[in-house]
């Protein structure tokens, strides 16, 4: 499938944790920055309740918040993406008021003149902060006026979506510009080397570059319009 | 964080003896646990600034581990599993316990102004 990334005009990418940008979009997201589109990631939170603190660890409960924004801002350098940080809370989202996070959503997709956004598909995200992320954005775009509205293209991960949404409509190899998505995901020092150690383990063969492209190679999108 | 040192932390436990202080308490096994595991089951609490007095407060090991128990007024805050300190710079008590990959499973912390929320 030929995605022509250059008709867009800008791209918001929507997700609540520092990292889901470069599990899930860092390859797309590159593609329409060497097109010449501006993409801005709107990140829900800091990620300041993960468990994960760096393998060996080396961040706590107080001090992640701030390692994590900074990993987020160099991971967002690493794919020349805009970001724009909403301090939400992690794991609170679905505590908040749907409409308030909606309405500030929907007035900064329409001040970005978005003709995309990308995010996470409700209720197939697994985690409580992606849902209620998705569902947030879906409610923004719902909101708009149907001429203005932008496209959507959303992330499904949990692991009976395939059956209920078949499959993704938009597959996105990310091979080409897989360096600098590695890049974004290894700016997430405290998040990614467990993860990197676990799947390595059998592997030992690989590289660092090919180990991560087997996991992260493909990026995959589920195409949503709402009437 | 370092591993826990028990007259460490006791004294620091006993510096605030009928003050009040914040608490942060945790446990989680992560939002990911069902998904990677069918039988597995995501479970966890936090509360984050709760203030209390403790009258009494107390940490005692068992094979490796600690548990911390806080005594008050009309009640007890307990946390299990912890392994790990830390008295840091705006002087809070950060214990927790991670798993062999340090992935926090559990937290308790005291601080006599409230955490940032
Ligand atoms: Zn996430």
């Amino acid at each position: 499938m030929e995605i022509d990334y250059s008709k867009h005009k800008h791209v918001v990418v929507i997700y609540p944790h520092p990292d889901d940008e470069s599990f899930g979009t860092a390859g797309t997201v590159v593609k329409f920055r060497e097109a010449g589109v501006p993409v801005t990631y709107l990140c829900g939170t800091l990620g300041e309740m993960g468990r994960n603190m760096g393998s060996p660890f080396f961040a706590n409960r107080e001090t992640l918040p701030e390692i994590r924004k900074q990993e987020l801002i160099n991971a967002c350098k690493e794919i020349d993406m805009d970001l724009q940080m909403l301090s939400y809370r992690d794991k609170t989202m679905e505590f908040e008021d749907e409409q308030v996070v909606a309405d500030d959503l929907r007035k900064r997709i329409e001040e970005l003149d978005a003709s995309l956004v990308i995010t996470f598909y409700p209720p197939y995200a697994v985690h409580p902060d992606h849902n209620a992320m998705g569902r947030a954005a879906f409610r923004a775009i719902r909101d708009m006026d149907p001429d203005k509205r932008p496209e959507v293209w959303a992330n499904a991960i949990s692991n009976d979506h395939q059956e209920i949404l078949g499959s993704p409509d938009i597959v996105i190899d990310t091979k080409d510009v897989f360096q600098k998505k590695l890049n974004a995901l290894k700016a997430h020092k405290s998040q990614i080397d467990g993860m990197l150690q676990k799947v390595r383990q059998g592997n030992e063969e690989l590289s660092e570059f090919d180990l991560a492209l087997r996991y992260f190679q493909y990026e995959t999108y589920h195409t949503v319009t709402f009437d | 964080m370092k591993s826990i040192e028990l007259n460490k932390v006791q004294d620091y436990l006993d510096q605030w003896t009928n003050k009040p202080v914040y608490v942060h308490v945790e446990t989680t096994n992560g939002a990911y646990a069902k998904h990677f595991d069918a039988n597995a089951y995501n479970v966890g609490a936090y509360v984050r600034n709760a203030q209390i007095t403790y009258t009494q407060g107390k940490i005692v090991e068992q094979e490796g581990a600690y548990r911390v128990g806080l005594k008050h007024e009309i009640g007890w805050i307990y946390a299990e599993g912890l392994t790990d300190f830390e008295f840091n710079e705006n002087n809070q008590l950060l214990m927790a316990g991670h798993d062999a990959d340090g992935r926090l499973m559990v937290a308790m912390q005291l601080s006599e102004t409230p955490f940032n929320y």
